[in-house]
């Protein structure tokens, strides 16, 4: 197991490479001086003195050849020695500490509630497999997975957030939900902490529907899909001529193996989270890492886009190795076959 | 030989084709998917017989005019229906197309109006027609979503190719370059991409096309490698092979012809999550440029007219039921063709 996890962390090390390549080279191509540029879209109409610009092609080694440039690259993502963004100033190291939390809680949350309702309902599913209420599901899951999330977004501002449609008694401004943010902007510090967490839960849950639904979908077909396999195995029909219960079948016998190739997904799932949540973020108004992002490559800000791809690649590649420990956690065969 | 050797290919090909239609045709649902797709992409062809500021056909001061709308004669300036039919004399007349505003057309006395006889789906916030809009829309999702995946389809199935039949360190390379590509978040690096591009008009399609196929060939690369891997080993092709077949005609003649469905399959889908994509950029407001007509670029407004619910409805129901069409024929074609992944 150990040797396991050591190999696959080896590996990452090219991935990361290459991850950062591709973001450098693509940048680079497109750019021949960052900085000017950077500075011309972040404080247009000021004057910059000539050192301020010398100084920053310096830190970011623009006056050396692209592959030392691509080193320093690295060192820097490597040591946090991230740089300012140039927007206001502020570390990169600090904008991206403030805003990964939040695109971590969404996503969190997100894939929490996905597996949590996406298992009960496969395996609901596939123990009624043809019966009517099995294809109603059935149907009823396709159609969420083919609705685009910008659009089920929007629809629910509209519908729910707007005022115009619908309006609820809690609320203090028109509609039932906020448009804008992940809690209220004003006076949120001086809430007691209850109120903290319903106002961040009511603030949250049309983000959550929109970010949640996709996944949820696509989960409960995988793993209807994993049950009904299951079931058709020999050691199934072993457990219902021993007798046992169609419950103690698909719940116990059942379930673990079903439950494979769910967990494998969940490397799968991290990552489209991440993507995600750009949109919602941006649908929402929430300042987390997709919000921060979509900033920069506007700005253009090039070293923050760097950076936020480049962490977010690192965050999938853990998503993907969580996955895989995960896998050999729930299939032993995976396990012996590491240790041989 | 090489002549009738192709005809043979061209005839099978046909086959397989006729098989699809007929399988396609047993399945009601599936049958619905395709004349609604047939309906979308026949709004994208006729976008601008259906939807024009300019009349179909014009008789003017003793002039007969065949479809200004289509070629825009140098000697008539039409700037919009409404004042072209002030201007007609006794005698004068024009046939109108269905929706009389072109997509770009401003109806300034009808701006954020709410759908009404004037216009069906109502207007945006530039007093834009948005049936003219969302049947303008569909050629360029369309346009976007085709090429996107044939540009995919090639390079993925290149890639998977020379990885799967030669092996060894080009195998290597490629799955290492899936991996780094797999770890970037495919949305942050299309945007990057426009963003870096930013293409005007008409190269705004070209741009997104390219950069949708050259961000999202893995998927097929990996499946064409995965099958060329199993292919190989069957025993006609090493029947192929002892008998003297060379490279080139062993992987198009032999190899690829059976690992074609699989292809088939996943670029249906892939059309649905190109033309899905493609409304999330447009939305996100880096795909489209605003004097085009593009669904996610209607969506869009949305966002700055919270109360314009039809915005809203109307371009992203268009998206919604082109992408299930897409999703719902990609299911019946992996039916028909490939019985392993029945579901």
């Amino acid at each position: 197991m150990l040797r396991f996890l050591l190999r696959r962390l080896l590996l990452m090390v090219p991935t990361f490479i290459g991850v950062t390549l591709i973001c450098f080279l693509v940048l680079r191509l497109a750019n021949a001086d960052p900085v000017t540029t950077g500075l011309e879209g972040a404080i247009s109409g000021r004057q910059v003195s000539k050192e301020a610009i010398l100084h920053l092609r310096h830190f970011y080694a623009l006056d050396q050849p692209w592959h030392i440039q691509y080193l320093r690259l690295v060192r820097r993502l490597v040591t946090f020695d991230l740089g300012t963004r140039w927007q206001d100033g502020r570390p990169i190291a600090k904008v991206v500490g403030e805003a990964l939390p939040i695109t971590l809680m969404l996503s969190g949350i997100s894939l929490v509630i996905a597996y949590g309702l996406a298992i009960p309902l496969g395996v609901f599913s596939a123990a009624r497999r043809g019966t009517r209420r099995d294809t109603t599901m059935t149907v009823l899951l396709f159609v969420l997975y083919s609705l685009p999330s910008f659009w089920v977004g929007t629809m629910l501002i509209v519908y729910l957030g707007s005022g115009q449609f619908l309006n609820c008694p809690w609320t203090h401004s028109r509609g039932c939900f906020p448009l804008q943010g992940w809690h209220t902007f004003r006076g949120f510090e001086q809430m007691r902490p209850l109120d903290k967490i319903v106002d961040v839960i009511w603030h949250i849950t049309l983000p959550i529907v929109t970010l949640t639904y996709a996944s949820l979908a696509s989960l409960s077909r995988y793993m209807r899909m994993g049950m009904l396999e299951t079931l058709r195995q020999d050691y199934i029909r072993t457990a219902r001529a021993k007798g046992l219960g169609e419950g103690r079948v698909s719940y116990v016998h059942a379930l673990r193996n079903a439950l494979i190739p769910i967990v494998t997904l969940l490397g799968l799932t991290l990552p489209s989270l991440i993507g995600g949540s750009v949109i919602v973020e941006q649908i929402f108004g929430i300042r987390g890492m997709g919000f921060v992002a979509l900033e920069a490559i506007r700005l253009p800000d090039y070293p923050l886009v760097i950076t936020i791809v480049a962490f977010t690649g690192l965050l999938t590649m853990v998503g993907v190795l969580i996955s895989d420990l995960l896998y050999a956690v729930v299939d032993p065969r995976i396990r012996i076959e590491g240790r041989q | 030989m090489i002549i009738s050797w192709t005809l043979h290919r061209l005839r099978a090909d046909l086959l397989v084709l006729r098989n699809v239609v007929a399988a396609v045709r047993a399945r009601p649902v599936q049958w619905v998917a395709l004349w609604i797709l047939v309906t979308f992409i026949g709004c994208a062809l006729f976008a601008d017989m259906l939807a024009s500021s300019q009349p179909l056909l014009l008789y003017f001061r003793g002039h007969l005019y065949l479809f200004p709308n289509l070629f825009h004669p140098a000697k008539l300036r039409i700037y919009d229906n409404e004042l072209l039919l002030t201007y007609l004399r006794p005698g004068d007349w024009a046939v109108l197309p269905i929706v009389p505003w072109g997509y770009n057309g401003h109806d300034l006395s009808h701006v954020l109006s709410a759908p009404d006889a004037a216009h069906w789906l109502g207007t945006d916030s530039s007093g834009r027609d948005v049936l003219a809009r969302v049947l303008h829309g569909a050629r360029v999702s369309l346009i976007v979503g085709i090429l996107s995946v044939c540009v995919l389809i090639v390079v993925g199935v290149t890639m998977g190719t020379v990885a799967g039949y030669f092996g060894g360190i080009l195998d290597v390379i490629l799955m290492r370059l899936l991996e780094i590509v797999h770890s970037i978040p495919t949305i942050l690096l299309l945007i990057t991409l426009l963003a870096v591009l930013s293409p005007e008009g008409y190269g705004a399609v070209v741009a997104m096309t390219v950069v949708i196929g050259l961000v999202w060939w893995t998927d097929v690369a990996r499946l064409v490698r995965g099958e060329i891997l199993r292919v190989k080993e069957l025993d006609y092709v090493q029947a192929a092979r002892a008998q003297g077949a060379g490279t080139a005609r062993l992987i198009f003649a032999h190899v690829l012809p059976n690992s074609s469905s699989p292809v088939l399959v996943s670029g249906t889908f892939a059309l649905a999550a190109a033309i899905l994509v493609e409304g999330a950029l447009s939305f996100l407001g880096f795909g489209i440029p605003d004097d085009m007509a593009s669904w996610g670029g209607l969506l869009n407004e949305v966002r700055s007219n919270v109360e314009a619910w039809w915005l809203a409805l109307f371009p992203g129901a268009a998206i919604f039921a082109t992408v299930t069409a897409f999703n719902l024929l990609g299911e019946g074609l992996r039916d028909a063709l490939d019985p392993h992944l029945r579901t």
